[in-house]
């Protein structure tokens, strides 16, 4: 699985550290816990620390009780926390949702899990009609903090409905928060922000990613994240790999593919930046304009089809915002106008880094700079 | 019958041992003569709180009439009048406690107005000013829903947070017949059975959804029987009977805070209007199938029994007639203020802080407006 060791806390050869019980030691003291952490473990640890220190949270779907989830990612939290808080209902993903809304009018933050990106179609109404608009209809007396989880998104040789990009749908309804970690660190620091705003999150988590690891201290993200001093992950677009010839903006699974690429074009002696957008909305134009207009040429890479996407977007808004400073049309790499396809032909559809580096070379590098 | 369960884990509370079946016809306290009708399960009401009722009817079909008016005079947009069913519509906010949720649609203004939310909050949805008006947690009341059986999810959930915290809340959800039809009715009810939380879900089978007949939307025995395959009661009630509904939807509310789960409850009535102003009820219904229903209308029966009693004079229903009439005209005068619209308020409320995206929308805004002010 592709590691994303640029932005770990320490190098992904650092020694793993055994990790010092909390509760043992206040973590400011201890010495670093750093240790190679599963993107699922850091989302299994934000539910259970979210959890911890606020009893309104709860977790709620199908299979999340004492199976843990079809990932894992809900593992231990019914033992830790009662039936009360963490629990299975019945089949029903419009259901989920609409308790959800009802739960979180009546004092609750719940977290709803879809099992899979497509199989949360049948609660679409309720998000585009309630979760989305319930907050606006009532001018803001009625606020609904709940997030939505939703495993997303291709590259795991998924059978058909396993695998959609389904970003769009959510991030082209107005009232939606729609996030989507690429990193371990992310994971963990972008939940529990998802989990502590007043407003609905859609928290789209790349299904490739669960088992990708970083080197990170745990321990030392939650005192951070729960004493304020975390950097704000919503809203806020990162620089992922810096460099000066032209900039790769990605978000969720796309963003390791983007970094493959830029590693790879470094060897060919061409210096790509990569833009983790990771919050869809709010969208951070000022990041992804700031970069686009030192490199001058950019590439969107998303696994959605890009007919009318996320990626359509971006593309969009760079182009209004920079279009003095490109050297070359902003360029789209993202999955075929097709419906998901069968395993054996996944590939083919995803995002690769030679796709991606043939598209930086048709970027008009002849006519100048 | 009593009906054996199949689950011994979570759920079975309300399910084990209960008659779940709705009585085979609807329970009738006082019929459409006036005359009271003994039933084994259920009294008639304390006759204060049907003299109480019988003026909550007056003043229900004096607000259908004058949003009607108001309808034709162009200063609501539209209204889906519950003309006829003023006793579902009473009922279903008297049998509430302070503590319990009303969930409304949006045929049920007079059920949020006899909960005591101001008329002026309610109208603002279909005066077109925003899409709801009032505070729903002064008076516990949701929002009127637009679409179909959505919000009965809501209640659930509602239901299920005042659960776990050891509320003693219940929440009474409303549905039309049309709506029995919809996935969410399904996954709302099964899901209130097996978390076992209080919700009572009255159905108002008034017979039409817009055009369309209950015969093509159900063949169950009736919508009650329904109740059965989630595990939880049903019960049918004469849905133009106070008396009746008063009782079956109390002995409900009660059950479902005293721990009994949730209960199904169908109310037999019917629109007399069309679905709304903008509808043409004669291509769907003759005029003698709408003239069936009048001498089952709620008020007379009520006032006819009522009047037998001597609870009931002249100067009495002067007085109803009379705070009914100033009801309407305070809600003439309010419909008939202009008020005043703020466009900012558009992006206030999207999300609790304004986006860049939000912020760059509302200046673009303002700045067209104070253009055009200029130049006006």
């Amino acid at each position: 699985m592709t590691q994303i060791s640029e932005r770990a806390a320490a190098p992904a050869t650092a020694p793993n550290l055994p990790a010092v019980p909390s509760a043992a030691q206040p973590a400011a003291t201890t010495q670093s816990a750093a240790t190679a952490v599963t993107f699922a473990k850091a989302l299994n640890t934000a539910l259970a620390d979210a959890m911890e220190a606020d009893s309104s949270v709860l977790m709620f779907g199908e299979d999340v009780g004492p199976l843990g989830g079809v990932f894992r990612i809900t593992d231990g939290l019914t033992a830790r926390f009662g039936p009360g808080r963490c629990f299975d209902t019945p089949l029903a993903e419009a259901g989920i949702m609409g308790m959800a809304v009802g739960m979180a009018m009546n004092g609750m933050r719940p977290v709803v899990e879809m099992q899979f990106d497509a199989f949360a179609y049948p609660a679409f109404e309720q998000v585009v009609s309630h979760v989305a608009k319930l907050p606006n209809r009532t001018k803001g007396r009625v606020l609904l903090p709940m997030v939505i989880r939703i495993p997303y998104a291709g590259g795991i040789g998924g059978v058909e409905h396993h695998c959609d990009s389904s970003e769009s749908y959510y991030a082209h309804t107005p009232g939606l928060t729609v996030l989507a970690p690429a990193t371990v660190r992310d994971a963990y620091l972008m939940l529990r922000e998802a989990i502590a705003l007043p407003d609905p999150v859609v928290f789209l988590e790349p299904k490739k990613l669960y088992w990708s690891k970083e080197v990170v201290d745990l321990g030392e993200l939650r005192r951070t994240f729960e004493e304020g001093s975390a950097p704000r992950t919503i809203g806020s677009a990162v620089v992922a790999r810096s460099g000066t010839d032209a900039t790769l903006i990605a978000y969720g699974p796309s963003v390791p593919t983007a970094m493959a690429a830029a590693a790879a074009a470094s060897e060919e002696g061409r210096s790509l930046e990569v833009i983790d957008v990771r919050s869809l909305v709010p969208f951070d134009d000022e990041t992804v304009c700031a970069s686009v207009r030192r490199t001058g040429r950019a590439v969107v890479i998303a696994e959605t089809p890009g007919f009318a996407s996320v990626a359509a977007e971006i593309v969009a808004r760079v182009q209004e915002r920079c279009f003095h400073s490109l050297a070359a049309p902003v360029r789209r790499v993202t999955g075929f106008d097709i419906p998901y396809p069968a395993p054996k032909l996944e590939h083919h559809f995803l995002p690769s880094v030679d796709r991606i580096l043939d598209t930086v070379d048709e970027l008009q590098w002849e006519d100048g700079q | 019958m009593t009906i054996p369960t199949n689950s011994d884990s979570t759920g079975t509370e309300g399910g084990v041992g209960k008659q779940l079946l709705p009585s085979p016809v609807p329970v009738q306290l006082i019929d459409q003569h006036g005359e009271a009708r003994a039933d084994a399960r259920y009294a008639l009401p304390d006759p204060q709180a049907l003299l109480t009722g019988y003026a909550r009817l007056i003043s229900g079909r004096r607000i259908n009439d004058q949003a009607n008016a108001l309808v034709r005079q162009g200063r609501l947009a539209v209204y889906p009048s519950s003309h006829g069913q003023e006793a579902c519509q009473v009922s279903a906010a008297l049998v509430l406690q302070s503590q319990d949720w009303l969930f409304p649609t949006y045929r049920d203004t007079v059920a949020v107005i006899t909960r005591g939310v101001d008329p002026l909050e309610v109208f603002t949805l279909l005066r077109g000013d925003w899409h709801s008006g009032y505070d729903p947690y002064e008076l516990h009341v949701a929002p009127q829903a637009t679409p179909l059986a959505t919000q009965l999810l809501h209640a659930v959930g509602v239901a299920h947070a005042a659960k776990l915290r050891g509320e003693d809340t219940v929440v009474l959800a409303l549905c039309g017949d049309g709506a029995t039809s919809e996935g969410d009715f399904h996954e709302a009810l099964n899901f209130a059975a097996v978390f076992h939380v209080p919700v009572v879900f009255f159905v108002q089978n008034n017979e039409y959804a817009i055009s369309v007949p209950l015969k093509n939307q159900s063949v169950a025995p009736s919508l009650a029987h329904k109740a059965i395959g989630y595990g939880m009661p049903g019960e049918r009630v004469d849905g133009n009977d106070l008396a009746a509904l008063l009782s079956v939807l109390g002995a409900a509310v009660d059950s479902a805070r005293s721990g009994g789960g949730p209960a199904l409850i169908e109310a037999h009535t019917y629109r007399m209007q069309a679905h709304t102003n903008a509808d043409d009820a004669t291509r769907y219904r003759s005029a003698e199938d709408v003239d069936k229903w009048i001498p089952k209308d709620p008020i007379s029966r009520l006032r006819t029994y009522l009047r037998g009693l001597s609870l009931l004079d002249d100067a009495v229903e002067e007085q109803f007639a009379a705070d009914a009439e100033a009801l309407a005209a305070s809600i003439r005068a309010g419909l008939n203020a202009d008020v005043e619209v703020d466009p900012q308020e558009l992006f206030a409320h999207v999300y609790t802080q304004k986006t860049a995206q939000l912020r760059e929308q509302a200046d673009l805004l303002r700045d067209e407006l104070s253009r055009e002010a200029v130049q006006s």
